[in-house]
């Protein structure tokens, strides 16, 4: 039994690790980690959601954070506001929304387990949506790769060379809000975005390409995993958090030797 | 809003044109950038837009290439036009590892042998292996050129291509994209600031001023009232371009502040 949800708990952490480091690479190039918090602060809306109507929680964060993502698109159509103030608009008006809707249920939530994440409670069911929405996201960062790096390059140039922009930048924000949306219950919505970024910037420095930072911010994030499971296994500390600091203190032995650029 | 009023180019050309704007204007949210441009771009002609900073220059190639729709007027393309693009600055994340090589192979498909053979056409050959952030200002833009070039373009659209070149590289580089047109048979629409650089390497100039202040042969342009009045008479011959005069006020957006209508098209 012990073992069990321990299986549980370092698969569902290696499977958000593999999607983190390619799609972590493009929030680092494209700058878009306060959308990866806003998805996450949206997260709660999706909650409640599942509670009031009575359906699978990680198919509703999953609905909640696509519609947050299409909501930003079209509001980023109109241009009124700078994108930083419509983020901060939206990330904050569907935490204040999930909120208040979850006093209208009965259920009380462990909002520690939200915000920090509950890696090891995660059920066979939850390891195989996580499963599932990682290898869907893996295989669409992997057949839009080379398109997704045009357009982050120069969006007008990719544009004129005929690549269809406004869908693959949508194919970008939907595979985020999945990552985000299952990967909550690993390290909770407050340290997601972390996840993400921390990776490929440990990774950055050592990249010779594109790919190879998408790799190696992969393979940084899997041991992220494996230490933080490990420090909580062996001193008890919350697992979520342990991860984060592990990749953090990796960012920090890698970022050490003398400055190359 | 816009009279279409149709400006003719230069001579009338038999063939049909490459390129055919016909009273373009463009006011995103009421701000007005472009007010009834009309331009026509034959084969093998170089037709270079200057004009002063916020004149709407890029915004007038950008609805030329079919990435902004006018507001008003239309824009007609050939059937089938390959465009190739080289785009003001590529603002090279630091953070991501990109080889020059990747770079270009990130456009159209291609050949190493291609490859290596645009590379030189533009003088970058040595720059194949580098890390696109370590390029300088002119490395850059003659590799922006090549990833253009391999589309085999009918039409080049350059914006600003000689933005972070010192002035001995930005004449080289005109001299090198006139002759990629005597090579390729190619189009070129290009935007400068500085007429009197682009001089010798141009068919037609546009000064352009949010509309057509004046067009023609550069000789003709450098000597029109309108041009001197837009770029300021020692300006224009100091190609001092940033400090004019001009023939209406600009408010702090940028917008024309209109006092009177002027006739000089």
């Amino acid at each position: 039994m012990m073992a069990d949800f321990l299986i549980r708990a370092v698969l569902a952490g290696l499977v958000l690790a593999l999607v983190a480091g390619p799609l972590g690479c493009f929030i680092v190039w494209r700058r878009m980690a306060y959308f990866g918090d806003t998805l996450a602060h949206s997260a709660l809306l999706g909650i409640a959601l599942s509670l009031l109507l009575q359906v699978n929680v990680q198919v509703a964060v999953i609905a909640s954070c696509c519609a947050v993502a299409l909501v930003l698109v079209s509001l980023e159509k109109r241009r009124s506001l700078a994108t930083d103030t419509l983020l901060g608009i939206l990330a904050h008006s569907s935490l204040a929304l999930g909120l208040v809707l979850l006093s209208f249920t009965d259920n009380r939530i462990d909002l520690m387990a939200f915000l920090f994440g509950d890696l090891l409670a995660v059920s066979a069911g939850e390891l195989w949506i996580m499963g599932l929405g990682g290898l869907l996201c893996c295989a669409v960062l992997a057949r839009f790769w080379n398109p997704l790096l045009a357009l982050t390059l120069h969006q007008e140039l990719a544009q004129v060379e005929g690549l269809p922009v406004a869908r693959l930048r949508l194919i970008l924000l939907l595979v985020m809000a999945v990552v985000v949306a299952v990967s909550m219950k690993i390290v909770g919505v407050l340290l997601i975005t972390s996840l993400l970024i921390i990776p490929p910037a440990a990774a950055r420095r050592f990249a010779q390409s594109p790919e190879q930072m998408a790799l190696g911010a992969s393979a940084i994030g899997c041991l992220a995993v494996l230490l933080g499971i490990g420090a909580s296994w062996f001193w008890d500390t919350p697992t979520g958090p342990s991860i984060v600091l592990a990749a953090a203190l990796l960012y920090l032995v890698g970022s050490l030797p003398g400055e190359k650029s | 809003m816009s009279t279409n009023v149709n400006t003719p180019l230069s001579s009338p050309a038999p063939a049909t044109p490459l390129l055919h704007l016909r009273g373009v204007g463009f006011a995103p949210s009421g701000r007005e950038i472009l007010r009834d441009v009309s331009l026509q771009l034959h084969s093998s002609q170089i037709l270079t837009v200057i004009g002063p900073n916020g004149a709407g220059k890029t915004t007038l190639i950008k609805i030329a290439m079919g990435l902004v729709p006018p507001h008003t007027g239309t824009v007609t393309r050939a059937s089938g036009l390959r465009i190739g693009y080289m785009p003001q600055r590529l603002q090279v994340e630091a953070t991501m590892p990109m080889q020059v090589a990747r770079f270009l192979r990130l456009g159209p498909a291609t050949t190493p042998a291609r490859l290596r053979d645009v590379l030189r056409e533009v003088g970058a050959s040595h720059v194949l292996d580098s890390r696109l952030s370590t390029l300088s200002g002119g490395e850059l833009q003659r590799v922006l050129l090549a990833r253009a070039l391999l589309r085999e373009p009918q039409l080049l659209v350059l914006d600003e291509p000689t933005q972070g070149v010192d002035l001995k590289g930005q004449a080289e580089l005109y001299r090198l994209i006139t002759h990629i047109r005597d090579q390729h048979q190619c189009s070129v629409l290009m935007v400068s600031h500085d007429l009197h650089l682009v001089m010798s390497s141009t068919d037609d100039v546009i000064c352009l001023n949010q509309h057509v202040c004046c067009h023609g042969h550069p000789e003709q342009v450098s000597n029109d009232p309108a041009y001197l009045e837009l770029f300021g008479r020692s300006g224009a011959a100091a190609m001092a371009v940033y400090t004019h005069h001009h023939n209406h006020h600009h408010d702090l957006a940028g917008g024309v502040v209109k006092e009177h209508q002027h006739e000089h098209s």
